[in-house]
């Protein structure tokens, strides 16, 4: 399981990075791998706002719809749109190409450091 | 996962790595290498499904045939020995018990039935035969069940078995030996492509299944079964066919004599809906706006519920979103699929939405 260090991570397997006030926001590798083949994301809408805590899209595989979680309030100014065709980077490179939206917050989340998540995923299995 | 049976072939699974999950009480590979790979082998190469876990139901007995035929659609005196057929069985209302296949054995008709219907199709055939000289037995737990599906499956299977497959025309049985094993080898599936369902005792079971795939198949699990059955039309109980729906409003007619002369539970109630017209249909759809339908989805025409998606997909071979919907019979081409709250358009196309070439 990858789980990169310069990362922070949510309970509902989402993945943060955070650049001044940019948040961007995918999926951990477990996720991908535990919903198999993604096959289509459903993205938000640039300049929606959510809070925190709510769904801001979905993921879904051959078989599973997954809700999309985001730990941080604020407003959307970039969805990866290259996710609608090609919506099998997220298995291939969660945490690069894969990545699925970039928020523009002044929150600080209660976020999970990466030894943190990895016992989230220990005791889930 | 505890309190869930297991088919002889899931320490074959486990070291597979399968990802198993709870499927009628049994815990079942869902995959192993990953859906679209699995599904892909299956159209254009071969695929080998552990499908232990649907029920065998034997009727036996002076009367086993009048027996049968009361419980089905199809009319199981056409059937010749060596041969099976696809049916349904009913309420007196017309509703769906189960869908099965009717295989005529020599000395008696053994009666494949869905794993998650066993023991109450096991009470419905008891309680309607109880005047009749039939034993009706389960044997499910005797038996283990491979689908060895895909266009190079008959010469796969043709390399291990000295029975003559082609001999063997689709909806027709034989007993045969596979590798030294007895098993009954059946030219059936559901999948949409040439293929075997392959019955045999469950010892004999891992032995023929390391064989099927070392000779080349690919082992497929329960997520790729059903893309696959999508693709290819068929129903699956529960989703398009339950105890509210006829078989005549899910599309399978031609699986209901409504001719029979024996008469058949549910046979009066379907040739009413028929005179009268059917309150429902199925329909197949493909999305045209964005968006994967899904079971249970509504189904709206000018935000007005007309019914409901009994199974959808986004699917491997055309890579579109496809679906099956119980719609009132009314409804016309064009209608919606509600997504999370949103109406997405669809449209009905027919009915298979994939066929294989039969070159």
């Amino acid at each position: 399981m990858n789980v990169p260090d310069d990362l922070k991570y949510t309970k509902s397997h989402e993945w943060v990075r955070t650049e001044g006030d940019t948040a961007t926001i995918g999926i951990t590798d477990h996720a991908q791998d535990e919903l198999g083949d993604i096959v289509f994301v459903e993205l938000p809408e640039e300049g929606a706002t959510f809070d925190a805590g709510e769904s801001f899209g979905s993921v879904e595989s051959v078989k599973a719809v997954s809700d999309l979680y985001t730990p941080l309030g604020g407003e959307v100014v970039e969805v990866n749109s290259a996710l609608e065709d090609a919506p099998e980077k997220i298995n291939e490179d969660p945490y690069g190409e894969g990545w699925i939206v970039k928020l523009r917050t002044s929150e600080e989340a209660e976020l999970l450091s990466p030894e943190e998540y990895e016992k989230v995923v220990e005791e889930e299995s | 996962m505890e309190g869930l049976k297991r088919t002889p072939l899931y320490d074959e699974h486990k070291n597979l790595g399968a990802r198993l999950v709870d499927f009628a009480g049994y815990e079942m590979p869902v995959q192993y290498s990953g859906i679209k790979t699995e599904h892909e082998a299956v159209r254009t190469r071969a695929g080998l499904f552990d499908v232990s876990h649907m029920g065998e139901a034997v009727f036996r007995g002076p009367e086993a045939e009048a027996a049968v035929q009361r419980l089905v659609t199809r009319d199981v005196g056409r059937l010749e020995v060596g041969q099976a057929g696809y049916s349904a069985v009913c309420y007196e209302d017309g509703g769906t018990v189960d869908d099965v296949i009717v295989y005529r054995r020599e000395d008696d008709f053994l009666v494949v039935v869905n794993a998650s219907n066993r023991e109450k199709d096991l009470a419905h055939f008891r309680e309607n035969t109880e005047d009749l000289d039939v034993e009706v037995a389960d044997e499910s737990d005797e038996w283990a069940l491979l689908a060895l599906q895909g266009p190079e499956a008959a010469k796969l299977l043709q390399d291990l078995t000295d029975t003559e497959l082609s001999d063997l025309k689709p909806f027709r049985f034989a007993w045969g030996e596979i590798g030294g094993a007895e098993a009954i080898i059946s030219r059936t599936g559901y999948t949409g492509e040439d293929g075997f369902e392959i019955y045999l005792p469950g010892g004999d079971a891992p032995q023929v299944w390391r064989t099927l795939i070392e000779a080349g198949a690919t082992p497929a699990g329960l997520g790729a079964r059903d893309t696959l059955r999508l693709e290819a039309g068929m129903c699956l109980y529960g989703n398009e066919l339950d105890a509210e729906t006829t078989p005549l409003e899910a599309g399978i007619s031609f699986a209901v004599h409504l001719d029979k002369e024996q008469e058949f539970i549910g046979q009066a109630a379907l040739k009413e809906e028929k005179e009268k017209g059917l309150r429902k249909k199925l329909v197949g759809f493909e999305m045209e706006g964005r968006g994967i339908a899904r079971h249970d989805h509504q189904v709206t025409v000018n935000d007005e519920m007309v019914g409901h998606v009994t199974s959808g997909t986004k699917s491997p071979t055309l890579d579109r979103a496809i679906g099956l919907a119980l719609v009132d019979s009314g409804v016309e081409d064009r209608f919606d699929v509600v997504i999370r709250d949103n109406p997405v358009p669809a449209k009905a196309v027919p009915l298979p939405f994939y066929k294989r070439d039969r070159g």
